[in-house]
């Protein structure tokens, strides 16, 4: 809609031609930046069917520690916090990853180490061909570009004294996209993609609900076209009823614009709905990863199993029928995890080896669906 | 209004707690916003309520004023609350104080919060004993250790003298569900008690709760914004919205057989895990209304897909097939029957096609 019939000059016909995406690069902005992004121009194949796509990126042993330090001149590491510890996987230009888990499973850091938020304590993070682990802030801010996240709590996340046009044009500005003119319409266009008139460009976020304000933090995120967004637990501060109409959102935006995410939370079903591909953390290590349905089906690692059947089900016969495994204690301290398999402290299945070895994330039976675990579940289970 | 004076299920006796046309108001610069409006709901002994609506539906204040907890002088109360034969609305400071604790207690979202910081638990489940009984320290000390082991608290001996930052979220509710219980209240209210824990910690509390619940007997209100929640926990539910109930009826009545647009919405939203994905959600269209200016009439309405003339009027909450289940609609039952499942799943409809 808004983005195909964009304005000649600072307009990327992207959207409307999704197969353009090595053409797309230059002509991102008016200002012609070609930056790094244009040299590896990828060729592209990604339609609407999800994953078909060139790898857009890469995480390849990503670590990181937090350090818990002690002392006050001389600080010295007396611990350090495993919040993501070796975690691999790749992501496809055109699909939805989803990344679940429990708090403090080190999802939300795993998306900040791939948007370089944070410096990665080892591993490389290979985006567009381009390995951006190692890069300085400087170099860093084409990659931005390409890559944007949506936060989570859209109370925090948009500065209360700038107004919405404001925020939203700061991204434009900071890139030097187009002129003072062309700035101002693409606001208006963003404000109108995402569901907003374009006449509340003046206004404050307070004056907007938890819903509208999520959607402006959606429109910022989108003014520089970006191929790929982190939405780190998106609709979690949201009601019921305008939770599905930002999931619906985020869900027309792909398919117009040729997204990719990475769509963080822990509600399972929201997870369901917007995931092509399903990845599930426990501390700090992806244990299961799966096409979703496959995962919803047949899971494989009784951490999965045990996280789906601890969600409510909204239907009372159903929800007294079917037994529920409920997970005894809390999740370890990252501090120091369990020996071997992370889980086996809380492991129906755990048997000598689980405490002793640590089980590598390998495929089993179907193509795609790799679990981390010693004893995986019967895959012929009804 | 409607008196609701059916008793859910093979519960007979009296109600123990009764709410009769409770309405609430604060003043603000803006005007005045009618947080609660015209709320009658009645409990059983042993019976589970479950209270479910949007933030800004006045299902937490409409439990805070029966507690009386609202102590903002800009707020404006009617309507009674009857608890054993006593209008709590009419009380003293002293005389609800005692109520408090020992006949209704209630548990909130974040534990953290709920907790002083700078005392030991126990010490806090002790003050909370000693408060309503005669009991020497040893003795509350002792009744302390045992309620934490009472709500499943490993090593409660020990865990008694930590303090709540030592407790992780799960661990922090289930001492605040201990002090709940140690007056052996007749009623709990528990007002979005897992909505700030995980799905798996979830899962832990609400089974404490319905164990404690048919252990003691006590009465739950249970407060939530999420349908999931209620389905297997409540024996009645109420559905609010602006400020109202419009919707009450026994559990599987909600579920099964909703019969406000509202519900519709609140069940086709969900993204649910036990069945085949749809393609889209089903999402109410528009924002809840400003209880600083309702609109006339039912405050659904705007964002209803059946509205129709009818609707500039306020529809009342009435039990109009008399079974026990009542709704705030104009549209008559043949409708309901007719529009609901298509309101819930509109794929359903656009498959057949």
């Amino acid at each position: 809609m808004t983005e195909a019939s964009a304005t000649p000059a600072p307009g990327p016909a992207a959207a409307a031609e999704p197969a353009a995406a090595a053409g797309r690069a230059t002509a991102r902005g008016p200002a012609t930046a070609p930056g790094p992004a244009a040299a590896t121009g990828p060729d592209t194949t990604a339609g609407p069917a999800a994953g078909n796509g060139e790898v857009l990126l890469r995480a390849e042993h990503v670590t990181k520690y937090f350090p818990i330090r002690k002392g006050i001149l001389l600080q010295r590491e007396i611990a350090r916090v495993h919040a993501v510890d070796d975690v691999s996987f790749e992501l496809r230009a055109g699909e939805t990853l989803g990344l679940v888990g429990e708090s403090g499973c080190g999802k939300s850091t795993l998306a900040r180490c791939i948007a370089r938020l944070y410096p990665l304590t080892s591993g490389t993070v290979v985006f567009e061909g381009r390995d951006i682990s190692r890069l300085t802030r400087r170099q860093l801010r084409p990659v931005r570009r390409d890559l944007q996240m949506v936060f989570q709590d859209p109370y925090a996340s948009l500065n209360p004294r700038k107004r919405v046009g404001t925020v939203i044009a700061d991204p434009l500005h900071i890139h030097n996209w187009g002129t003072r003119k062309q700035i101002k319409q693409r606001v208006g266009e963003l404000l109108e993609l995402v569901g907003l008139s374009p006449e509340h460009v003046n206004r404050y976020p307070h004056e907007f609900s938890g819903g509208q304000r999520q959607r402006i933090g959606v429109a910022r995120a989108l003014a520089l076209h970006p191929r790929l967004i982190i939405a780190d637990e998106p609709v979690s501060a949201l009601d019921v009823s305008i939770r599905a109409q930002v999931i619906n959102l985020l869900d027309d935006l792909q398919d117009e614009l040729n997204l990719t995410y990475i769509f963080i939370a822990h509600d399972l079903g929201v997870v369901r709905h917007v995931s092509d591909r399903i990845a599930v953390m426990y501390l700090g290590k992806i244990v299961e990863i799966s096409p979703a349905e496959e995962l919803y089906q047949r899971p494989l690692h009784p951490y999965t199993e045990a996280l789906l059947s601890a969600v409510p089900i909204p239907d009372p016969d159903l929800s007294e029928q079917r037994t529920q495994i409920v997970l005894e204690g809390d999740v370890p301290s990252p501090v120091a995890p369990p020996s071997g398999c992370r889980f086996h402290t809380r492991c129906r299945y755990a048997t000598e080896i689980c405490s002793a070895q640590e089980p590598e994330l390998v495929e089993h039976g179907t193509q795609g669906h790799m679990a981390a675990c010693h004893h995986p579940l019967d895959m012929a289970r009804a | 209004m409607t008196a609701p004076d059916q008793a859910a299920g093979d519960v007979t006796a009296e109600p123990l707690l009764e709410v009769r046309d409770l309405k609430v108001s604060f003043r603000t610069e803006d005007g005045i916003v009618k947080a609660v409006d015209g709320v009658s709901l009645s409990l059983s002994p042993g019976e589970t309520l479950g209270i479910v609506g949007e933030s800004g539906s006045g299902k937490s204040v409409t439990m805070m004023s029966v507690m009386r907890l609202i102590t903002d002088p800009n707020a404006r109360f009617e309507g009674e609350v009857r608890y054993k034969g006593r209008d709590l609305m009419k009380l003293s400071q002293d005389q609800i104080q005692k109520v408090r604790g020992a006949g209704i207690a209630m548990i909130f979202q974040d534990p953290m919060t709920s907790l002083n910081p700078v005392y030991r638990v126990g010490w806090q489940i002790e003050e909370q004993i000693r408060a309503h009984e005669q009991i020497s320290r040893q003795a509350a000390h002792a009744r302390a250790i045992e309620l934490l082991a009472a709500v499943g608290i490993p090593h409660p001996a020990q865990r008694v003298n930590d303090y709540p930052h030592q407790f992780s979220g799960g661990m922090r509710q289930r001492v605040m569900i201990a002090m709940a219980l140690s007056c052996s209240p007749d009623i709990l209210i528990a007002d979005e008690p897992t909505t700030a824990l995980d799905v798996t910690i979830q899962a832990q509390i609400l089974n404490l709760i319905k164990k404690l619940r048919d252990d003691f007997g006590t009465a739950v209100v249970l407060i939530t914004h999420d349908m999931g929640v209620v389905a297997d926990i409540a024996d009645r539910i109420a559905v609010m919205y602006a400020g109202r109930i419009i919707e009450q009826g026994g559990r599987r009545d909600v579920f099964y057989d909703a019969r406000h647009p509202y519900t519709w919405g609140l069940l086709g939203s969900i993204a649910r895990l036990d069945r085949p994905k749809p393609r889209r959600l089903t999402a109410i269209p528009g924002l809840p209304p400003s209880l600083l200016r309702l609109p006339p009439g039912c405050a659904f309405g705007p964002r209803c897909p059946h509205r129709f003339a009818l609707c500039d009027e306020r529809p009342d909450l009435l039990d109009k097939a008399g079974d026990g289940h009542l709704d705030a609609c104009h549209l008559d039952l043949r409708q309901k029957e007719d529009l609901r499942e298509t309101t819930i799943h509109p794929e359903l409809i656009e498959e057949a096609k």
